[in-house]
């Protein structure tokens, strides 16, 4: 049976939140990049972007992109092929700016190793944040979340399921009994 | 994907994944660091039974580009021209760890030969067999199409309706043979132009419209691709046309012909061109032409092919 | 010398009888023969017995090329299938275009005695196509020779030719001609059409074994001489052989097994097993072969057994030999292919594998059709097995069988050689003890 832990009213406060924080932190909006990973990082990234837009009017117009870490991640042995999705840059560049990172749920810390991998080869920032909507915990890397929606300890045979409108039609963060492999 | 063994054989999802991977590489072309660390500590051979500088580099760059160990394994020089035999060569490959091995060869059916034999568990790319197949080459002329049709609208399209004639040569190329198949999954509709002693026996079984007369079927098709396939050396005096002079004046894409064609039309040449025969040097040079586009896109694809076969689980490959 | 019964065997005529076989004859026939003292009893309840069949297109590989065969492993192949009188092919190294290299064969076979061994002269010194062998010494030696051939290779200079048809008139003998035009055929890898193409192979034209045979079929009109077509593959091939035929031309052709029933889409899967000469053909093709075979247009079936080493195939396809082994297949092949498809009955099977193929040998005294006193060469065959074909059906020395892994029917239960046993119980009898048969009955 799904928990569900996050609704559809939970989740727009936290992204509002997480915009306030990124703002705040980065003392406004010049020289930021939002990275959205593929796939649900990317929609939290454009909803992120629009509140920062609609906070900051003075904020750039193309202010979020996407990194795709399929070619950097350290496990592509273990599956079948996957196949890549698009990275897309701001015309700006990253080179001295400061790319948030956006993800859906921040587990083993392995997608972003490879997203700070991929970054690398894309430029050199002045500083990468991350936020995620959702640190289950179990960390298998040295990587902490700057920004958080909500902190949602699980054991690691637990599932958390985002589900996000624009892809699938719904809306919440349940958490149940994984059937398969984990995320 | 195990193998790239043919086009005749791969799936219209298959290859418009391919053409799509080819997008995400071709971008990582224009970055300033072209490296991926994708492929790091596979192995991949480029085992060459023909000389071919052109299609070894563009498989060694593409190898390069995703971090995986290159070993140039070729005949000239090597063991394999004083007759070590293929199953052989493959078992020592498989011995030393080739994840993947990229093979030309002169005999048609060796790449699938190796792919079947179980001599070697390497991912198999067949980079031209004979007069078989060039799979990596079809694939290569299909993506400078769809991005010059296109553009940065490609992905995910096939080509759909488009008009492709290929002139020359036909039965000994392995390039029409790959790109008739390929553009036939895509929705492309081929037409061949050669003189009738370059149309191989059988082709009126094929999804392909067969001429004569160039100049008669450039103003009827009006086609949106002209590919000119090359006049190989050897063929020039084993009487399948009188003489070079007749078969440029009769088949070349010369200055007059290239005006006749649509300003949209693109012109494609696989390499190596004889200038003033198949093609004029107005021709290779124009606007129109993707000759230069064509290389740099087949290091694109050949990433993609690579990334297909080598990334990922082989058990659930296979 | 052992007597043997064989029990309840029924005849290509369908009717069933006893046979007894004593002193390398049949003895009796009839139903219920007592059992002599010390007769061995064959239970052939079920089994089909047929006359020891004869091979017209053999490669025994020896002298020159023993690594693919010899001539004592070639013919327990022969046995294993059935076979009780092979005729060997002449590209052996040296060729068999000698008395004295023709002699050597048949002195090999008599010793190993699995099979009568007769050997095939060639037409021309070295198969060179240049100049005639010595083929009044071959038709005059101990080995009698009454077939020439320069198979593997053609006769395609047309005064060579005509002079080889009316030279072996002399002596009562027939030229075998591999009809294959050379300049058409230049480097060709498989039957030319759509799938040549699309495999990227080198065509092998139909005409260009049609042509030859159209030619030398007038040639034979011309000279009033017999002539022998090897290893008919094509459709146009049956309707050239069937107009000289009605023309009144002395001509007889032969179908090898692997072309009544293989198709060339086999080679979708560039593997050597299937690469032969001629290629395979046309599914077309092998209608019409099985049509000429049923309307006698083709007289014989001939295995064209072709053995070579692992190595010749397995390797690339351009790379690898020609050839198939057929021996031991090519019984269970013509059953497949014309007798559970109604196309022919045991009697056209005598005829086809037996019969006619010693008469244009001219083997006497070894065919026959069961008359008492006739030589004792016999095969029981249990027509209602059905198996995978494995490499333990094979017998000689190379395992290049097209058909090894397919579900064939039939199997050879018992082969008699002159009165002899030389596979018993589906087992290939051992070297020593057939050849100790064969010297008894050479004394005998």
């Amino acid at each position: 049976m799904a928990r569900i832990v996050l609704q559809n009213s939970d989740i727009a406060r936290a992204l509002t939140r997480i915009s306030h924080e990124v703002l705040e932190s980065n003392r406004g909006p010049h020289d930021l990049v939002i990275l959205g990973i593929p796939t649900r990082g990317v929609v939290l990234a454009e909803r992120i972007g629009a509140q920062i837009r609609q906070i900051e009017p003075g904020a750039p117009a193309d202010l979020v992109g996407s990194l795709d870490v399929t070619m950097y991640r350290d496990d592509l042995a273990h599956h079948p092929t996957r196949a890549p999705q698009r990275t897309r840059v701001p015309s700006g560049g990253i080179d001295g700016k400061t790319v948030v990172l956006i993800d859906d749920v921040l587990y083993s810390g392995r997608t972003i190793r490879a997203a700070l991998d991929a970054i690398g080869d894309l430029g050199r920032p002045r500083a990468v944040r991350l936020a995620v909507l959702v640190d289950r915990g179990h960390r298998e890397l040295p990587i902490r979340a700057d920004f958080v929606g909500k902190n949602l300890p699980s054991s690691t045979d637990e599932r958390i399921n985002v589900r996000l409108a624009e892809i699938d039609g719904s809306e919440e963060v349940s958490i149940d009994l994984a059937t398969g492999a984990g995320a | 994907m195990r193998h790239l063994l043919s086009t005749r054989d791969l799936l219209r999802d298959d290859a418009i994944a391919l053409l799509d991977i080819a997008e995400d590489m071709s971008e990582v072309q224009n970055r300033e660091v072209k490296k991926l660390p994708t492929l790091r500590g596979k192995t991949v051979v480029n085992l060459f039974f023909e000389d071919s500088t052109r299609t070894r580099t563009s498989f060694e760059v593409a190898a390069k580009r995703l971090s995986a160990d290159v070993i140039n394994f070729s005949a000239k020089g090597s063991s394999v021209s004083k007759g070590e035999s293929l199953k052989d060569t493959a078992q020592t490959l498989a011995a030393m760890g080739a994840d993947g091995v990229v093979i030309r060869h002169s005999a048609s059916g060796a790449p699938q030969v190796l792919a079947q034999s179980g001599w070697i568990d390497a991912g198999v790319v067949n980079a031209g067999d004979g007069t078989h197949e060039h799979p990596t080459q079809a694939l290569l002329d299909a993506f400078t199409m769809r991005r010059r049709i296109h553009g940065d609208a490609a992905r995910g399209r096939d080509l759909e309706g488009v008009s492709v004639m290929i002139v020359g040569d036909v039965l000994h190329s392995r390039v029409a043979r790959s790109n008739l198949w390929l553009l036939e999954t895509l929705g492309a509709h081929v037409t061949f132009v050669a003189p009738a002693t370059l149309v191989p026996v059988g082709a009126s079984t094929w999804p392909v419209d067969i001429r004569y007369d160039l100049d008669a079927a450039l103003a009827e098709v009006r086609p949106d691709v002209v590919m000119m396939l090359r006049i190989q050396q050897e063929r020039m005096n084993a009487a399948f046309f009188p003489t070079t002079r007749e078969y440029a004046r009769q088949w070349g894409l010369d200055d007059e012909r290239l005006l006749a064609l649509r300003p949209d039309s693109i012109v494609m040449h696989p390499g190596p061109m004889n200038r003033g025969l198949e093609i004029s040097s107005r021709a290779a040079d124009s606007a129109q032409s993707t000759v230069i586009e064509q290389v740099a896109n087949g290091v694109s694809i050949r990433m993609a092919v690579l990334y297909s076969l080598l990334s990922g689980d082989r058990e659930a490959r296979s | 010398m052992t007597t043997t019964l064989i029990r309840g065997a029924t005849l290509p005529d369908g009717t069933t009888t006893d046979l007894l076989v004593a002193d390398g004859r049949i003895a009796e026939r009839g139903t219920a023969i007592a059992t002599p003292s010390g007769a061995r009893v064959l239970d052939a309840a079920g089994l089909v017995a047929l006359p020891g069949l004869v091979d017209l297109h053999t490669h025994l590989r020896e002298p020159g090329f023993e690594q693919s065969e010899t001539v004592l492993s070639g013919t327990r192949a022969a046995a294993a299938g059935g076979f009780t009188a092979v005729f060997a092919m002449a590209n052996t190294m040296p060729v068999s275009d000698t008395a004295g290299v023709v002699e050597q064969v048949q002195a090999l076979g008599e010793s190993a005695g699995y099979a009568t061994v007769r050997p095939i002269g060639a037409v021309t010194v070295g198969l060179a196509g240049a100049r005639l062998s010595e083929i009044g010494a071959m038709a005059n030696s101990r080995a009698a020779v009454r077939v020439f051939s320069d198979d593997g290779k053609c006769v395609h200079d047309s005064l060579l030719m005509r002079r080889a048809l009316e030279y072996v008139k002399t002596f009562d003998g027939v030229v075998a001609q591999h009809a294959q035009d050379p300049r058409l055929t230049e480097n060709a890898q498989m039957n030319e059409g759509a799938l040549s193409s699309e495999l990227g192979l080198k065509g092998w034209p139909a005409v260009a074994e049609e042509s030859i045979i159209a030619r030398d079929v007038l040639l034979a009109e011309h000279v009033g001489a017999r002539l022998h077509i090897c290893h008919v593959s094509t459709a146009g091939s049956v309707d050239v052989v069937r107009w000289a035929k009605a023309r009144g031309i002395e001509v007889t052709a032969e179908v090898t097994p692997h072309h009544l029933l293989l198709t060339e889409d086999l080679i979708r899967s560039y593997d050597a097993r299937y690469k032969v000469n001629p290629p395979l053909r046309r599914d077309e093709d092998v209608r019409a072969l099985r049509e000429g075979l049923v309307d006698g247009t083709i007289d014989i079936v001939a295995t064209d057994h072709a053995p070579h080493p692992e190595e010749a195939k397995d390797c690339e396809w351009d790379h690898a030999a020609f050839g198939m082994v057929g021996l031991e297949s090519a019984l269970s092949v013509v059953q497949a292919a014309l007798v559970d498809t109604g196309l022919l009955g045991w009697s056209d099977v005598a005829r086809v594998l037996s019969q006619t193929p010693a008469e244009i040998g001219r083997l006497a005294g070894h065919s026959h059709s069961f008359e008492i006193g006739s030589s004792a060469n016999i095969v029981l065959v249990d027509p209602a097995s059905s198996s995978a074909f494995s490499t333990d059906r094979l017998a000689g020395k190379s395992h290049n069988s097209p058909y090894l892994g397919m579900t064939l029917p039939g199997s050879v239960r018992h082969t008699l050689h002159r009165g002899y046993q030389t596979v018993n119980d589906g087992v290939v009898v051992d070297a020593g003890e057939v050849a100790a048969a064969a010297m008894g009955v050479a004394r005998g």
